[in-house]
């Protein structure tokens, strides 16, 4: 096999970086990242369902049918993600309720659709776990670190626990209302993916 | 690798069969922690909107249990004020009742946006240490700046006097409508009073700041930056306790 086990597992967390490099699961990136609770239990769900979904997707890959693949690939990752969302609500009440519809919409999320069809169905299960691993946490460093910086500066919190006391509740720090809105993320993302091509100049795309 | 098209077709029913499997088996399995978190989280807004409890207190079950021992939840035809003492609300949501046909009625004309209201609402009865009634807590929603606020008002036993209220979904921006959560704002709210003496809505939150309960009894500060969701709460206030809400439950209260 050509592709190492390493590089499977590592290369998503900067090399090739499921947002900041591929530009996608941009929209639950920048809707459950306003406080850093949501934001890990949400990372911690695509992890668990991108690797189960790569691991399945691997073992059946010799087994689809060529003409129906994208359905079923569909069908495992919905199972998955319903099965995910039922456990949040049953365990995790309050986080499942603040994530709402982006639990399911783990389903739309190109990321796991994308690696399902590039990797997982051309490698044993071992290497799509890796991958799917890898590509798991890429994605969890871009959201817990857009995270950290909207709900410091946004709510003046970190998890929950004020770090920066308020001017609305006796403290000091006048809250910038910009980062707990959407584009606020985009700024963020957009500030990652430079600094990650500031320090890796070959990701950068050139015209032509 | 080429398959046949029967091939195909039993491979699609098996992922089906075997999918289905695995997601019935967890909804079913886990339903009853969900139904039990779901009446855990109705009952603690009820007590964060009756003052019992901290927004932000992280309440153990046991704990939420013991402070709704005193409180009951009651059915009330909207339509008459009654109470209905053998409809069952075990498992009533009337946010899905109101979007019922069976079981809703087109609401009156009104500027919370209300379109249809459940037959039946649920509201909730603490009882004091005499046996009166101490508190009422009422289910209350409208239409703020970017969609419906849905939360409670809890009014003290004299029925008019204000002892809290808290929204438990909304989707108003954050620091500016978003602040109907902050406690500091809700902490205006109790001492004020709903009814003037004629016995008509007066309460309403103001543009900029009221000033305290006793001199300004029907008023409560506005959220700066935010005058369409505090128009809305407004609205909903005059809705809810007016004759089209619960206003005729609290004159058979009153009698």
């Amino acid at each position: 096999m050509a592709i190492k086990k390493s590089e499977a597992a590592l290369d998503p967390l900067f090399n090739n970086n499921p947002i900041a490099l591929q530009v996608l699961g941009i929209c639950s990136a920048l809707a459950v990242t306003t406080k850093l609770e949501t934001a890990f239990v949400m990372c911690i769900a695509v992890i668990a369902v991108m690797t189960l979904s790569n691991l399945t997707i691997s073992l059946l890959r010799n087994q689809i049918p060529n003409s129906i693949r994208i359905i079923v690939q569909l069908v495992v990752i919905a199972s998955l993600v319903i099965i995910t969302d039922q456990i949040l609500k049953a365990f995790l009440f309050e986080t499942s309720k603040q994530l709402s519809v982006f639990v399911g919409l783990i389903i739309t999320n190109c990321i796991i659709m994308g690696r399902a069809e590039a990797f997982a169905m051309q490698n044993g299960p071992l290497l799509s776990i890796l991958d799917g691993l890898g590509n798991g946490v890429g994605y969890s460093i871009v959201l817990l670190v857009t995270a950290f910086l909207r709900e410091l500066f946004g709510s003046g919190k970190l998890f929950g626990v004020s770090v920066l006391p308020l001017v609305s509740e006796g403290g000091w720090y006048q809250p910038n209302g910009l980062m707990l809105l959407s584009p606020a993320a985009f700024f963020i993302i957009g500030g990652i993916i430079f600094l990650i091509r500031v320090w890796k100049p070959e990701q950068v795309e050139m015209d032509g | 690798m080429r398959h046949n098209t029967f091939y195909t077709i039993i491979f699609a029913a098996l992922i089906c069969v075997v999918c289905g499997v695995f997601v019935s088996y967890a909804a079913v399995s886990l339903n009853e922690r969900q139904v039990f978190n779901a009446a855990l989280d109705k009952k603690t807004k009820v007590l964060e909107a009756a003052g019992l409890v901290e927004a932000d207190e992280s309440v153990t079950a046991e704990r939420v249990e013991e402070l709704f021992a005193n409180i009951e939840s009651v059915a009330v035809e909207l339509e008459t004020g009654n109470e209905l003492a053998d409809f069952d609300l075990e498992g009533y949501d009337q946010l899905k009742a109101a979007a019922d046909p069976d079981r809703s009625v087109a609401a009156p004309e009104n500027a919370s946006a209300i379109k249809t209201l459940p037959k039946v609402a649920e509201v909730f009865k603490m009882k004091g240490s005499d046996g009166g009634l101490e508190m009422l807590i009422l289910p209350i929603e409208g239409l703020g700046l970017w969609g419906t606020l849905y939360g409670f008002l809890a009014i003290d036993g004299d029925l008019t006097t204000v002892r809290g209220i808290t929204y438990y979904t909304h989707k108003e921006t954050p620091g500016l409508g978003g602040e109907v959560d902050n406690p500091r704002w809700k902490a205006l709210w109790p001492g004020r009073r709903v009814f003037d003496d004629d016995g008509a809505v007066a309460l309403e939150v103001i543009k900029g700041q009221a000033p305290p309960a006793a001199d300004a009894p029907y008023q409560v500060d506005g959220l700066s930056g935010a005058t369409i969701t505090a128009r809305g709460v407004s609205n909903m206030i005059d809705f809810w306790m007016g004759d089209r809400g619960f206003g005729k439950f609290l004159d058979k209260l009153r009698a």
